[in-house]
């Protein structure tokens, strides 16, 4: 940082910058604010919540998957303090009404590209430019697919990415999920409020899921398996009538006559507009200096499921995101120090 | 929520969406579904801004089985255009605000 950067703190001006209005308002996308904050699940608005509490005056950008991946989920659990459970879209709300109580400002847009190596931080979405000191990046994962050019011609005809969406649709008929992990068998337990049968279809011969998960899905009498097999396609018109299954060993193919086609393999972290930028994994995970927050990029943070392939869970995801707050707060104090 | 959308049922379908001189999109949706819920905001701002052109009408598929039975409904939020009384264009799937205001750009 050179010594003409603007102080951070709220309504900062930017000196020298011809035809600002003397106090720039949180919301002006000309001024540079102390923190913006990319994505809105339970990492987005815990960061949102502390930094906006620590005087931060955070801008949100909540994207199109406003409250992240538990906005499908039905009752969450497991969530601390909610002895009997709470519906995950609830959990969502609540925690976004208690980010913006605290003065965050939470707009529903998509980041379309970032410079996090300029000074300040770039930040755009379309033509709109928005600069700040610091970056949380919060922006999870998003849906796997399996790559299917009828499955994506068929979405939303009998393919579908949501099951508490859509399981409606399936009542009395026949339908596959595709996963063998937790969220498979939560999708399949949950689709037999709905369906004639469900059928898990899973490459492997053995599950991924925990075993508390496995044996709610085993104990459903309207649950059938086909363990080692492959969907290699989606046949149907308008609608989807059959996938084909391939078994993974032999090579045999089958048709399955369903209606229904969920897709529950897994999640992909959304880092596309950070990569060249910050510096990530393998798998494209955003890689941190754990146990902070800190990215390979001073001043840029980094929480949620975006970072962690491990645990996933939105208590961990809350966490971190309460970490990254402060990581962002303590980096602010000392970067400009005469605050 | 501000009133800029109404609220239409299996009844009032044939004079409220099909009889409509203006186009009508319609946001079939229900009280479980949080993509619904995500896109419902998008779709009152948007109701709003182009109210000249557009009718933004919900309807709510728990209640009212019928339409989306006939309109072969299988994922919600779908919001479907109609226009002359067909459907012209659906959209699947809960968006951001500027994907659907450029999917919706034939009609506003």
């Amino acid at each position: 940082m050179t010594n003409d950067q603007p102080t951070p703190g709220p309504a900062v001006q930017v000196p020298g910058d011809p035809g600002q209005s003397p106090a720039i308002p949180p919301a002006e996308t000309d001024g540079v604010r102390d923190l913006i904050i990319i994505g809105s699940g339970p990492a987005g608005y815990t960061a949102a919540t502390y930094a906006a509490r620590a005087n931060l005056h955070p801008l949100v950008f909540e994207g199109s998957q406003f409250g992240g991946a538990l906005m499908t989920t039905t009752e969450v659990e497991n969530f601390p303090g909610f002895p009997e459970g709470i519906q995950g879209p609830q959990l969502m709300d609540d925690m976004r009404t208690q980010a913006e109580r605290f003065g965050a400002e939470l707009v529903p847009s998509d980041v379309t590209e970032v410079d996090l190596t300029a000074t300040p931080k770039v930040v755009k979405v379309g033509d709109e430019v928005h600069r700040a000191h610091a970056v949380i990046v919060a922006t999870g994962s998003k849906y796997r697919y399996l790559g299917l050019e009828n499955e994506a011609r068929l979405l939303g005809h009998g393919v579908s990415a949501c099951a508490t969406c859509d399981g409606f649709f399936f009542r009395d008929q026949d339908i596959v999920v595709v996963g063998g992990g937790d969220s498979a068998m939560e999708e399949a337990t949950f689709l037999t409020r709905f369906a004639k049968s469900v059928t898990v279809v899973h490459r492997r011969t053995e599950l991924r899921a925990s075993k508390i998960m496995q044996k709610r899905a085993q104990d459903n009498e309207k649950i059938r398996w086909a363990l080692g097999k492959q969907v290699t396609d989606v046949h149907g018109q308008d609608q989807v009538q059959s996938v084909e299954l391939t078994d993974t060993e032999t090579g045999a193919t089958e048709t399955m006559d369903v209606s229904g086609l969920f897709v529950a393999i897994g999640h992909d972290p959304r880092s596309e507009i950070f990569a060249g930028q910050l510096k990530l994994d393998d798998s494209g995970y955003i890689q941190v200096e754990h146990p902070t927050t800190r990215t390979s990029i001073d001043g840029v943070f980094a929480c949620g499921d975006v970072v962690d392939h491990i645990y996933r869970q939105a208590i961990t995801s809350a966490g971190t995101g309460a970490a990254a707050a402060i990581d962002a707060e303590r980096w602010l104090a000392d970067t400009f120090d005469e605050r | 929520m501000a009133g800029n959308t109404v609220t239409v049922t299996d009844d009032s379908f044939a004079t409220d969406v099909l009889g409509s001189d203006k186009p009508v999109l319609v946001d079939f949706w229900a009280e479980w579904c949080g993509p619904c819920k995500m896109v419902a905001p998008v779709l009152e701002e948007i109701a709003g801004e182009h109210a000249d052109k557009l009718t933004i009408a919900k309807l709510n598929i728990d209640e009212n089985p019928q339409i989306a039975r006939d309109y072969q409904v299988m994922s919600i939020p779908t919001m479907t255009v109609f226009q002359g009384g067909k459907p012209v264009k659906s959209i699947i799937g809960a968006k951001p605000k500027g994907a659907i205001l450029s999917d919706l750009a034939d009609f506003i």
